[in-house]
């Protein structure tokens, strides 16, 4: 059990963001909250190909003459690189978000989800 | 030159995005044709690719030479043909009709409005014609964005239906996100075809089987799969009507045609029917969507959002073909796919041209005066409900004919059954507002003065202008067509998408 935990404890943090996020976004009657939940379900996800590329004693993605051109020795770059598109992508989705924040605030004054639903009617 | 169609669709697109605001600022007008002409320009490439795919055979396109295991392969086959096909001329054809409905609804907006529409069509046309898993992510995200902001640009409810949509939908893309990391770490690949040679040796890894599965739940919340419909019907009532007609017929199937390519090209039909149960469930949740829609549909009084439920059932419908996981099911459900496409921009455009002429789309208040005033957008309407109920010989028939036969292929009876109680629904429905138009006699006061009017209506100057009454005539015309090229179109197009 400790084991598991020891030697997969990134993923375990990540799953808790994750489960964190998702509950902000379920549960959360606040839109900004709920995005915050979203946010943080979009990190987690973002963290974990991250984590993912990590390789014991891997080195920075330039190689390195010395080292040679092994794959062991470095980490993954492939991941890293998806994921700039991915927190790209990510910021565009917060930016589009706030200004319908924004919107919805200037036009009922409210950002509670229940009185939201009150006001619309 | 014909392997640069493949990229040369989502890049016009992109392109119209980009030099509509230009054009926006040296006259308003012009970003609305710099749209138009990008959609037609399109239109007319996706026709020849779809042409050119159905005889020599796919296209494939590597982004900056890079060979496909390194870089991004675009492809463009029959299934992906066909829904650039469809996505183009349906888009041309709502565009058409924008030119009046946009400036009125959306005052002073139009400019953003035409680049976002062309983002809109450019993540739409990008998903279809991308072979590498990834690269749909990000296309994925950039139509969805896009139709946040369209869903946004509406009436005043519009922003909080969008802020929904978006929270949904990111979260979709987020498990579909999840789920792409998995394969990958298992194949080492993103491109879809090596993924494809790749997986048969480890599909009874437990990664493969979570991913797939992660990866269907993210695009089953983009398809609107019952239950994962809940941002759906807000979002189609509140927006502006072109963004109603645009986003109804293709928002949805575009996830759909995700869930085609990845449950069947990239992994095989054998596999998510036989050895996993997910088509099975895809297939039941279909089946619970398309009645719990058309029940949802005949309680709806506003015409927009009695078609909004009806497109949640109408998913179902390409859901239930693509469950049943057998040629026929797979062909009703890429019929389905054009002939709602068809359909469903038809009746959205008939409630904007309501919408512009009566000043609301609320069924209560609907009466026999507008066969009078509108005749032809109700002859539409009426070619469109039908088509919906699926009488032949118009479109919607087929593609239910299709899924039948598949059902009854697959000794999946009780599909069969929902078949043929959702036609009835959908008769309930649509007849409902069909007896209004037709049957129900205005009250006295409507009487009188339309006695004073007498003259203007025999002459039927209350009908919209050509711009939006084409697009409705063209759409009309276009479901015979379909109907009866039915079988040209399964054996010619169709026939050589189907992996199985």
């Amino acid at each position: 059990m400790i084991e598991l935990f020891q030697q997969y404890y990134a993923y375990w943090f990540i799953v808790l963001a994750m489960l964190l996020g998702l509950y902000g976004i379920l549960f959360k009657r606040n839109l900004v909250k709920q995005l915050i939940g979203l946010n943080m379900f979009q990190v987690a996800v973002i963290l974990f190909y991250v984590a993912t590329a990590v390789k014991p004693d891997g080195d920075v993605p330039v190689i390195d003459p010395e080292v040679g051109a092994v794959a062991a020795a470095y980490m993954n770059p492939l991941l890293h690189t998806l994921m700039l598109t991915a927190i790209v992508v990510s910021v565009g989705t917060m930016g589009v978000a706030f200004a319908l924040i924004i919107t919805i605030y200037r036009r009922y004054g409210t950002l509670d989800e229940v009185e939201l639903l009150e006001r619309m009617k | 030159m014909t392997e640069h169609i493949v990229v040369l669709i989502p890049l016009t697109f992109l392109l119209a995005a980009l030099l509509a605001p230009l054009f926006g600022a040296w006259r308003d007008r012009a970003a609305y044709w710099v749209v138009l002409a990008a959609t037609f320009v399109v239109a007319c490439l996706s026709l020849y690719g779809l042409w050119h795919v159905a005889i020599e055979g796919a296209v494939r396109y590597t982004m900056g030479g890079w060979p496909s295991s390194v870089g991004i392969e675009y492809v463009l086959d029959p299934l992906s043909a066909f829904f650039c096909a469809v996505i183009s001329v349906i888009a041309f054809v709502v565009l058409v009709h924008a030119r009046k409905v946009t400036p009125r609804e959306l005052p002073g907006k139009e400019i953003p409005y035409y680049s976002v529409v062309g983002l809109l069509l450019a993540g739409l046309s990008g998903i279809v014609v991308t072979g590498d898993i990834f690269n749909l992510f990000v296309f994925l995200e950039i139509s969805s964005m896009s139709s946040y902001a369209l869903v946004a640009m509406g009436d005043k409810r519009a922003p909080v239906a969008a802020f929904r949509y978006l929270i949904l939908g990111t979260v979709g893309a987020s498990f579909y996100l999840i789920g792409v990391a998995f394969l990958l770490f298992e194949t080492g690949t993103l491109n879809m075809a090596d993924m494809g040679r790749a997986l048969p040796l480890m599909l009874d890894d437990p990664n493969v089987i979570l991913g797939l599965a992660l990866i269907l739940l993210g695009l089953g919340i983009k398809m609107a799969l019952f239950p994962l419909h809940g941002w759906l019907p807000d979002a189609y009532t509140y927006t502006a009507s072109p963004s109603s007609a645009l986003i109804a017929p293709m928002g949805t199937k575009i996830a759909a045609y995700g869930v085609i390519r990845i449950a069947f090209f990239v992994f095989s039909a054998d596999y998510v029917s036989r050895q996993l149960p997910y088509a099975d469930l895809i297939a039941w949740l279909s089946a619970a969507g398309i009645i719990f829609g058309s029940i949802m549909a005949i309680a709806q009084k506003e015409l927009k959002r009695l078609l909004a439920y009806s497109s949640v059932a109408q998913i179902g419908y390409i859901g239930l073909g693509i469950g049943l996981a057998n040629p026929l099911g797979l062909i009703g459900a890429l019929l389905h796919v054009l002939n709602h496409a068809l359909m469903k921009s038809l009746l959205f455009l008939v409630a904007a041209n309501l919408r512009a002429k009566v000043g609301h789309s609320d069924i209560t208040k609907l009466d026999a005066s507008l066969r009078k005033k509108m005749p032809w957008s109700m002859f539409g309407f009426t070619i469109g409900a039908l088509s919906m109920i699926g009488i032949p010989p118009t479109a919607g028939f087929f593609s239910t004919w299709y899924l039948a036969l598949g059902a009854i292929d697959k000794g999946a009876w009780v599909f069969v059954a929902v078949l043929v109680v959702s036609s009835l629904l959908n008769a309930v429905y649509f007849f409902r507002v069909i007896e209004k138009i037709y049957l129900r006699s205005p009250d006295a006061v409507d009487k009188v003065e339309e006695d004073e009017q007498a003259p203007r209506r025999l002459l039927g100057t209350a009908e919209v202008g050509w711009s939006m009454l084409a697009p409705v005539l063209v759409l009309a015309v276009a479901i015979f067509v379909a109907g009866f090229l039915n079988a040209w179109i399964v054996e010619t197009f169709l026939r050589g998408m189907v992996p199985l």
